[in-house]
């Protein structure tokens, strides 16, 4: 009774956010940025689709418009940690306070609401199959971020710049460039994990209502080092946890305990990959910004 | 020697690969290059020689376009060109190795070699053919190499090959290869050299930027030696020697390849028994006495770091016993290692020996701020850091434009001054002293072995590990040979040559084992 097709259903729908979000966050770590300000940009993506989406009253525009509206948003992270070279954690940090209170803000002067806003009328996407297409486009995005990554020209010259943008550079690829292009898509794709949390999972906007998800998939990233079918296996072990915390609540355990099984998990994935990597020489990518690629002249220690 | 036949007809003039000419480039402070002319004929290895801020980088920079001179002309096979990036000079069929290498380390060698010029197929790159370019390649040049090995996983000579396979896979004719040894073993640095010929052999030009005299005089054809942004001479190899050159690059005569008399011994100060650190040392045993320098030679990953960290304290010892002035310091901190009596000048300057964001008085205070600064409650009296670091300032020959500029400014040779100057000023009983001129200038060379012999004669011990083996030979009052974390060889001064310290280096011989035991008890 406790494993049926509902509760796949239910992962599947929680992994689809996480997943589109994770891959925007591995893309970003390849290029050498590292971004964990996929929750600010998940949530700009949420208000911007329920917005577009009551304006317009077409769920479609909703989730271009989030698309749109969450890639200007990562010009931030690109513009301070890429031409300005500054702190990509300072900024994704900034990044995620200054959603939270922005979307807040809006809510009340757009909508005239505190907390939630939700109508019968707010458009959600229409289900194909049982899914919202953002599911089946999430699915896909596995695959392209793959084959991207690996075999392609810009995919392998991205790679590099992550690793070694002084290498790079000598080679004539610009690691701004490349970078830009990482963090832009990372909004894209941020875009589309909000739009399907806002107009898929739910059909509404309350305030911080990704509560955590982009955490989840900064952890995705890290778990999954960056790899897109790792980051799907991350991001399907947090949707696991999240769909079977609600299912549990319908058990009798109190709400509070099973809200928490995905950040239960995170934390022991925290914990897991932390104590396999130590010992490890670390890479040279975003997440260990201070590491220095291995100097040629250390071979002698 | 004649640079290599070319398609021309004979008789016709043929244009040199490169020619520079009255390149000068002023940088804040310092006039880096004064009206520099450098020739170089296709197919010849030409050498650029100068002690470390002699201009050689800048001129290099020039050439290929990272810097652009303040005056002057680079004409490639007789072209006048101007380049405005790296880009502009590859094109132009040159290319460098850099001397910290340029590599991504997770992606494989035929990644790497095809980066940003990639076989496509469809917008995809074309893996088989990148695959099949490198073996290619690999196979004409005697630069064999796996195109599918992680770059990461390779030792420093074959990443080497990997970037002179990225200039050819991208059609550089003439290379530049930028202190291409400093990280080589003598083995690997044979290799290059064979490579090199060979391409010049088939009509690529090679400069050479070192400072070491004996691969210059090894393998090169001509020699350009550049002093304080000039040119100091022209030289042709075979009519040359390595001291006219080291003469030309330092401005003065050099004795090279001194051997210094031999001390005279007194008590054991460091006493090393058995003594095992994980799988890198083993069972190795030695003592040092008063007035007596030691030498660990060896190839580069035969244990010597990991003896030198576990006898300074920063690496546990799994078995064995160490003492030091009759002290156990067996499983002592690296504190007290030091307050038993030692000083230790580390192999890597810049992350272990000095903190380079800290000023010159600091890393001068540094271990000092024990004993002689040690103030009341920790405090370290400001005046008296910056008097101490004026005397050893003074004392060593440390050019600083001023204490209070961080070390980072210091050239490595100076640097390297101040490390050595620091621990020196101890006066601990032991020295232990790893890779003391590795990038140093010929000039502070001397210096820097005249401290450590000195010191020796003032009656304190020393250790000295190095790869460098006239240095070995040069300073040691005997010799031990470490292979695979062990020590297989010994021999007394009177009994040195480097044939057979080669040989025992590569593993080949374990004879006089009994000299190890310091069999000549006096």
């Amino acid at each position: 009774m406790f494993l049926d097709s509902d509760l796949l259903m239910s992962v599947l729908r929680a992994l689809t956010p996480i997943l589109l979000a994770a891959l925007g966050g591995a893309l970003c770590e390849r290029a050498g940025v590292f971004n964990i300000g996929l929750e600010g940009l998940m949530l700009m993506g949420c208000f911007t689709a329920v917005t577009t989406s009551w304006f317009t009253g077409s769920p479609w525009l909703g989730v271009l418009a989030a698309a749109a509206s969450s890639a200007a948003y990562s010009l931030i992270l690109a513009v301070g940690a890429v031409t300005l070279r500054g702190d990509a954690v300072v900024l994704g940090v900034a990044m995620n306070l200054l959603a939270a209170g922005l979307t807040s803000f809006l809510l009340r002067t757009v909508f005239g609401v505190q907390g939630t806003f939700d109508d019968p009328s707010l458009a959600g996407l229409p289900l194909v199959g049982g899914f919202s297409p953002l599911t089946y486009l999430a699915w896909a995005a596995v695959v392209v971020t793959a084959v991207l990554l690996s075999r392609h020209v810009w995919g392998l010259r991205l790679r590099g710049v992550g690793e070694a943008p002084d290498a790079a550079a000598t080679l004539g690829v610009s690691p701004a460039r490349h970078k830009y292009a990482a963090v832009l898509l990372s909004g894209v794709l941020c875009g589309l994990a909000g739009a399907q949390l806002a107009l898929g999972n739910v059909t509404l906007f309350s305030e911080n209502m990704t509560a955590g998800r982009g955490w989840i998939a900064v952890v995705a990233v890290m778990l999954g080092r960056a790899m897109p079918l790792g980051v799907l296996l991350a991001a399907l072990l947090f949707g696991i946890a999240e769909a079977v915390g609600f299912r549990l609540q319908g058990l009798g355990l109190p709400q509070q305990a099973t809200d928490a099984a995905p950040y239960v998990v995170t934390l022991g994935a925290l914990f897991l990959t932390t104590a396999r990597r130590r010992g490890r020489t670390p890479r040279t990518t975003g997440s260990t910004r201070s590491t220095r690629s291995t100097d040629p002249s250390g071979v002698a220690t | 020697m004649t640079p290599q036949p070319s398609d021309l007809p004979a008789g016709a003039v043929e244009a040199p690969a490169v020619e520079l000419r009255g390149i000068t480039k002023q940088f804040p402070g310092t006039l880096a290059n004064d009206a520099v002319d450098l020739t170089v004929r296709h197919g010849e290895i030409h050498a650029l020689m100068g002690e470390n801020g002699a201009g050689k980088s800048t001129l290099m920079s020039v050439l290929y376009g990272m810097e652009r001179p303040d005056a002057g002309s680079v004409r490639i096979d007789g072209r006048e060109v101007s380049f405005g990036d790296p880009g502009d000079a590859m094109a132009a069929g040159l290319g460098m190795v850099h001397q910290s290498f340029k590599l991504f380390e997770s992606l494989t060698v035929a990644e790497n070699v095809v980066y940003a010029a990639e076989p496509r197929r469809f917008g995809f790159v074309d893996r088989a053919a990148a695959r099949g370019r490198v073996r290619e390649l690999a196979e004409t040049h005697g630069l064999t190499v796996d195109p599918d090995a992680r770059v990461g996983d390779l030792p420093v000579g074959l990443r080497q090959r990997v970037e002179i396979l990225k200039l050819l896979h991208r059609g550089a004719r003439t290379l530049i290869l930028d202190e291409p040894t400093a990280v080589l073993t003598p083995a690997e640095a044979d290799a290059l050299f064979a490579v090199l010929k060979s391409l010049a052999a088939q009509g690529r030009t090679v400069i050479l930027v070192t400072h070491k005299l004996r691969e210059v005089l090894a393998v090169s054809d001509n020699v350009t030696v550049l002093r304080d942004g000039r040119v100091a001479a022209r030289l042709r190899t075979a009519a040359t020697s390595a001291d006219e050159i080291a003469a030309a690059m330092t401005g003065r005569a050099v004795e090279l390849d001194r051997v210094h008399a031999p001390g005279t011994y007194g008590e054991v100060v460091l006493g090393v028994t058995a003594l095992s650190a994980g799988d890198a040392v083993r069972e190795v045993d030695l003592t040092v006495r008063a007035g007596e320098i030691v030498g660990v030679a060896g190839v580069a990953g035969n244990g010597q770091s990991e003896l030198v960290e576990a006898l300074a304290g920063l690496r546990p010892v799994t078995a064995g016993r160490v003492t030091l002035s009759g002290r156990d310091v067996t499983h002592a901190s690296a504190a007290g290692h030091r307050a038993a009596g030692l000083a230790y000048v580390p192999e890597d300057r810049h992350a272990v020996g000095a903190a380079p964001a800290a000023s010159v008085a600091d890393n001068l205070a540094m271990g000092h701020h024990r004993t002689a600064l040690s103030s009341r409650r920790g405090l370290l009296p400001p005046a008296a850091v910056r008097a101490h670091a004026r005397r050893l300032v003074e004392r060593f020959g440390i050019k600083a434009a001023a204490p209070e500029l961080p070390a980072a400014t210091l050239s490595g040779g100076n640097l390297q001054k101040l490390l050595i100057g620091r621990e020196l000023a101890h006066e601990a009983p032991l020295l232990l002293v790893e890779q003391p001129t590795r990038g140093v200038d010929i000039g502070a060379i001397q210096n820097i072995h005249d401290q450590i012999v000195a010191y020796r004669d003032a009656g304190h011990a020393v250790l000295l590990v190095s790869a460098e083996l006239s240095e070995i030979r040069g300073l040691s009052d005997r010799v031990l040979v470490m292979y695979e974390g062990r020590v297989t060889a010994a021999y007394p001064k009177d009994e040195l040559d480097e044939r057979t310290l080669g040989l025992a280096m590569a593993g080949g011989t374990t004879q006089r084992r009994d000299a190890v035991q310091d069999g000549d008890e006096d």
